[in-house]
Formats: C-alpha cells, sequence, structure tokens
C-alpha cells in the first residue's frame, strides 16, 4: 500500500508525519520511505539512515551533430520548451530549459540530433536501523528501507527526480513478495504543482497535513482540489491544534472529509523536533496515535487487491 | 527601484507573515505574490482584485477518436507496450506515460477506466475492436511529440488556461498576485508574468520597492523569482531542516548571483539552533538582518486576516487611513512586532545602499 503525504502549505508537519508514521509502523510491517521533496529534502535529518552511494539522474538533452546540420529549423519548431534555437544555420541548445521529451532527435531530418544524459540530481538508498539487522528474524525490530533525492541546485526540473525516487520503491506485486503486505510512505513536497502532482499520483491514500490557521485552510483547499482531480482517498491531520482556530474543522466537517489525528501544538514537540528528534521516541504515546491512524488509513482504503485474492 | 524578494527554501517559515508586515511598513511599494500554487498574502492583505486574466502558457494533447485508426493498427506491433500488449505510435512516442491503456479491459463491455472503446464499422481490421489510447492531462507535459508522430493527424495541441493572475489594490498598495490551476505545469513562467506585472505597476507610479514573497524550494518557480532581484531575504528557523534548507537556497542565490540576508524567525524555539545558523551565515559571509521570536500573536493575528504589525491596533484607527506609524502610543508591540521592525529598518538600508 502506498500512502502519500502531502499538504499544500509548506511547514505544517508533513516530513514529521511521515517520519513518524514510518517508525510506528516500522516494528510491525515493511516500510519503504520515499523522501520525494527533492528540492528540500528533510527526512534523512530525522531518519539517520545508512546510505549507499548515490546514483545520478539524468535527462535526455540534444545534442547537434554540426556536421550533419543543415540549419532547417525543425528542431526550434518542434521543442515546446524554446530549448533549441535556430540562428544563422546553426541549432543551438538550451539544456537547462529541456523536457527530455526527445521530440528534436525524432523529427530532425538529417538525423542530426542525438541524445545525451545530463545530471540533473541524484537518487540515494539505503536504510533506517542497524546494518546487522539486514534479515531480521519475525518478532525483532525490522528496518525501514529509505530512498531519498536530491535535485542538483540551479536545476528547475524536479519531477524527472521526483520519479527517480519513486521507481526505487520495493515492487508491490505478487502476493508471494511480503512487500506487498508492507507500506509505502512518501513525503511529499509543498504546493499543488507538478512536483507534487509526481509524489502524490497512484497513491493509494493520501493525508493531507494542515495547521488550524487561515494559511493553513486555504492551501488545504488546494491540496483537496490537487488529491480529488488525481481520485486518491485522502482524509486530514492536523497539526498544532490549538493554535489558530476551528475553521479547518469546520471545513472537512462540511465537505465530508475525514479528520484522521489532531495533534496539539505543544512547544516540547517544536523543540524536539527543531533538534532532530523523533516524536515517537520522546513521546510514546505519539507512536498509539499514529498507529491508530494506520488503522484508519487501512480501514478507508479497503481490502488491497492482493488480499482480496487471498481471501478468494 | 529596489526588488526584494522574501524566500525560505523549507516551507511554513513564516514568508508570508513578514511579507504581510513589510507591506504595512515600506512606503512606496507594489507588492508580488510569488508562491503562485499555494498562494496566501492576500489572506493578511484582502487585495480588492481589479483586473483578473487568464493565464494561457501550456498545451495538451486532445486525441479525436474518430481519426484514430486504433491501437495496434498504426504502425506498431501488437506485441508492444502495455499490460494488454496494445500498443500505439503515440503511446510509445510519449516519454511522460501519459498516453496508454492502463486498466484496460477488454471483457464485458470493452470500456475500462483508462481507455475508450469506439466502435465503428469502417475501422481497419474489421472486427477488432476500435481501442483508443487514452491521454492523461495531467502527465502530459505539452511537448507536443504526439500529435507530430500520429500518422493519422488524430491529436491536435490545444490552449490549456492553467491558471489566472490579478492586478489588486490593499490597503497598501497595488498587489499583483495568481493561482495556479490544480496539478497544473508552468509556475515559473506565471511568476515571471506576475513580476513583470509588479514591475511594470512600479514603474508606471514611481514606486521605490517591490516586495515579493516567494515559494518554497529551489525549483523552477523560486529560479524564476530570483532573477534579477536586488535581495533576496532567507527567511529560516532554527530547526534541523530549516538550517539545511536555508544552506540549499543560500547556493542557489550565490549561482545566480544574487545578494542574500538572512533573518533567524521563531530563533527562542532553539537558540543553540540559531546561533548555528548565525555561525553559518559568518562563514558564508551572509548577514544575519533580524531574528524574531515565537509570538503567538503573529499566529492571532493571521487568524484576523491581518498583518502582524497591525494587530492590536484599535479599530477606529486602523479604519482611519492612517499609515502604519512605529511608536503609537496608544498601542503595545509585542515582541515579535518590535523584531519585524527592526529587521525591515535593516532591510532598507540594504536595499537602498544596494
Amino acid at each position: 500500500m502506498i500512502v502519500s503525504v502531502a499538504s499544500g502549505k509548506g511547514g505544517t508537519g508533513k516530513t514529521t508525519i511521515a517520519v513518524n508514521l514510518a517508525l510506528a509502523l516500522g516494528d510491525s510491517v515493511p516500510v519503504d520511505f520515499l523522501d520525494c521533496d527533492v528540492e528540500e529534502p528533510n527526512a534523512h535529518l530525522f531518519l539517520h539512515p545508512v546510505l549507499e552511494p548515490c546514483e545520478p539522474v539524468t535527462l535526455p538533452v540534444p545534442v547537434v551533430d554540426e556536421s550533419k546540420c543543415s540549419g532547417c529549423g525543425v528542431c526550434a519548431e518542434v521543442c515546446a520548451f524554446h530549448a533549441i534555437l535556430s540562428l544563422g544555420g546553426r541549432a543551438i541548445t538550451f539544456p537547462e530549459l529541456c523536457h527530455g521529451c526527445g521530440g528534436c532527435a525524432r523529427f530532425c531530418p538529417e538525423g542530426a540530433i542525438s541524445e545525451a544524459p545530463k545530471d540533473i540530481g541524484v537518487v540515494e538508498t539505503g536504510w533506517v536501523g542497524a546494518p546487522a539487522a539486514a534479515e531480521a528474524p519475525a518478532g525483532e525490530a525490522r528496518r525501514i528501507r529509505f530512498v531519498h533525492g536530491r535535485v542538483n541546485i540551479g536545476v528547475a526540473l524536479a519531477p524527472p527526480v521526483v520519479k527517480a525516487v519513486r521507481s526505487k520503491a520495493t515492487p508491490a506485486t505478487g502476493a508471494a513478495n511480503e512487500a506487498a503486505k508492507g507500506v509505502v510512505i512518501i513525503d511529499s513536497p509543498p504546493g499543488t504543482s507538478c512536483p507534487v502532482v509526481a509524489s502524490v499520483k497512484g497513491s493509494d491514500y493520501c493525508i493531507l497535513v494542515t495547521e488550524p490557521t487561515p494559511f493553513g485552510l486555504n492551501d488545504l483547499t488546494l491540496a483537496v482540489d490537487m488529491v480529488r482531480e488525481l481520485a486518491v482517498p485522502f482524509g486530514v491531520v492536523i497539526n498544532r491544534a490549538g493554535l489558530g482556530d476551528d475553521k479547518v474543522v469546520a471545513f472537512c466537517t462540511q465537505e465530508n472529509i475525514p479528520v484522521l489525528l489532531e495533534i496539539p501544538f505543544d512547544r516540547r514537540f517544536a523543540a524536539s523536533y527543531a533538534r532532530g528528534g523523533q516524536l515517537v521516541r520522546d513521546f510514546p504515546e505519539l507512536g498509539d496515535s499514529l498507529r491508530g491512524l494506520w488503522r484508519q488509513i487501512r480501514a478507508a482504503a479497503g481490502p488491497l487487491p492482493e488480499e482480496a485474492e487471498t481471501v478468494r | 527601484m529596489k526588488e526584494l524578494l522574501v524566500i525560505s527554501g523549507k516551507g511554513g517559515t513564516g514568508k508570508t507573515s513578514i511579507v504581510g508586515a513589510f507591506a504595512v511598513l515600506a512606503d512606496c511599494k507594489v507588492l508580488a505574490d510569488c508562491d503562485v500554487d499555494a498562494a496566501d498574502l492576500h489572506l493578511l492583505l484582502s487585495p480588492t482584485v481589479r483586473a483578473t486574466h487568464e493565464f494561457r502558457a501550456s498545451k495538451q494533447a486532445v486525441l479525436d477518436s474518430a481519426k484514430c485508426v486504433g491501437a495496434g493498427q498504426c504502425g506498431v506491433g501488437q506485441c508492444g507496450a502495455g499490460r494488454l500488449g496494445l500498443s500505439a505510435v503515440c503511446a510509445e512516442a510519449c516519454r511522460f506515460e501519459a498516453i496508454g491503456f492502463a486498466n484496460a479491459t477488454l471483457t464485458g463491455s470493452n470500456v475500462g477506466r483508462g481507455m475508450s472503446v469506439v466502435s465503428t464499422g469502417s475501422a481497419a481490421g474489421a472486427g477488432l475492436p476500435h481501442i483508443v489510447p487514452h491521454i492523461d492531462s495531467v502527465s502530459c507535459e505539452g511537448c507536443g511529440v504526439c500529435a507530430r508522430a500520429c500518422p493519422h493527424d488524430a491529436i491536435s495541441m490545444e490552449d490549456v488556461v492553467s491558471g489566472h493572475w490579478f492586478v489588486s489594490d490593499t490597503a497598501y498598495g497595488p498587489m499583483v498576485h495568481a493561482r495556479l490551476g490544480v496539478a497544473q505545469e508552468n509556475s515559473g513562467k506565471l511568476v515571471t508574468q506576475v513580476r513583470r506585472e509588479a514591475r511594470s505597476i512600479a514603474e508606471r507610479q514611481g514606486l521605490d520597492y517591490i516586495i515579493t514573497d516567494g515559494p518554497p524550494g529551489i525549483g523552477c518557480p523560486v529560479i524564476s523569482s530570483m532573477s534579477g532581484v536586488d535581495l533576496a531575504l532567507i527567511v529560516t528557523e532554527p530547526t534541523v531542516a530549516g538550517t539545511h534548507d536555508m544552506q540549499r537556497v543560500v547556493e542557489l542565490a550565490r549561482r545566480f548571483g544574487v545578494k542574500t540576508a538572512v533573518c533567524i524567525n521563531k530563533y527562542d524555539l532553539d537558540e543553540a539552533g540559531a546561533e548555528q545558523i548565525g555561525a553559518y551565515c559568518r562563514a558564508e559571509g551572509v548577514e544575519v538582518a533580524g531574528r524574531i521570536p515565537f509570538d503567538e500573536e503573529v499566529v492571532n493575528a493571521l487568524v484576523l486576516g491581518m498583518p502582524a504589525v497591525m494587530h492590536r491596533r484599535p479599530a477606529v484607527e486602523a479604519s482611519s487611513g492612517t499609515s502604519g506609524v512605529a511608536g503609537d502610543p496608544v498601542r503595545s508591540q509585542g515582541q515579535a512586532e518590535q523584531a519585524i521592525r527592526r529587521l525591515w529598518a535593516v532591510i532598507e538600508d540594504r536595499l537602498r545602499s544596494s
């Protein structure tokens, strides 16, 4: 099951919820943790994974063979992103604008354009927990598989890096695969545009984290529109409850959106978070709350396909 | 005319609250909200919208099922991509997995999620179902490769209204803001549009400042917000995440040759963490222009929909039209407010001398 954690507004507590949900479940369920906020990844600061060497994420960008280029300008006409200009009988490329659609290479009548990989970021995978626990016997604390990505500074195009992170999830196909019974937790970037869509799309459930302020409410309504557009079932977690007002609750009631959990504002939580602490370790009662949240999500999502097959 | 951009890397550090306060404190300015996919500044400044404009920067592939000859009929083998071995030129050309036959079912009604089955007697390969690929508008990036590749001219590229932008008046001056459509692309171009309009207003009206509320992150809309600004104020907080994200955004600004200053918001939540930020800034030659304590009054002001420096001002005075004057005797200033006023004094000085 894939559960994404998103928010609209930044700084509402996405990473806090995602990280602590992973820790709360990690003892009983195999967990893949994917940090898809590739512009500003933070989950590693709380989970301290042991990472393997990073793999580059590349985008195919055009390379023009000047000896073959006739200067016809088809490539510049094809490119919807203005990443190729045809000037003075030459094709000039702007790789930083390229989306990697391959149109220029495909349609160049002279076969003068090939594609070369351009580094736009990295993906790192690893494990949270002691390396010796790799194949922990049943009953012992399992480890959390961890993946995150980082878009290179100055690169505008985050979605391909997000997709690269998601491609590293343990395949959840086949009832024989134990991971199929596990959970993939996705920590999404803030907002509602392309990097968020790339993170949330295709998940089985989305947790929208908000705070009880006008900013939190405004951005929640935008995030609700987005998850509805993507047809992903969702519920809301209200963080820092007690600050602000009760309009978020009123909105959820009116829209029939389940409020899965309210976490009260508490300076001790803020202080633990500030130092990179794990709230479920510092405040074990939050672990119980998050396991309760998980049971609600499982109930709302209904039986998973592989479980339905098993039942039959 | 000087342009100030307020950014943070990490979201939720207080960018918009600070811009809202600057809106009150600065004279002769235009405000721009460049956080186009989760804009919030309007909640503090209550703009009256004077003009609304459609934002059209993207195109989207639209398939004409009457022209499409159907999967497997247009020049690619039946053994291509797709769960059912279905394929089509367009689906193979698309790099964004926007065209496909996902979830297709050939049993029952022949109509499944993600595909359309059209029965036409004249379809090539009589007897075979006419299976038209599905174009997922959310995944489509508008590159147009499918439309050019289709041998039957069945795909056209159509304009999409992917958002709106607004020119408004507020009690504190003109404001330009926008709203990107849900799950839309091209936030960077919308940011550029908002900035262009704000600059044009500033030039026409002879204003001193453009004050821009930026988006979180370091990606496309942030890069579009940053080019050519006179100063980027980075609002951070003393948390491991806030510090980490600030460092990436400082590097980004350096890459684009933009001068930066840092404000440590809610510094008293972890004073040791705040000191580490200060040490980082000293080492990098970045000025710490202000430190703001955590103060629930900032949240209370937000709940009332007003900038933090206006809160607790008696209603009579707020409506009398007098500009925000420091040291108003009838109104006590909270600690955060005092810090924000000092911050603006420093920032204004840096802008003037930049």
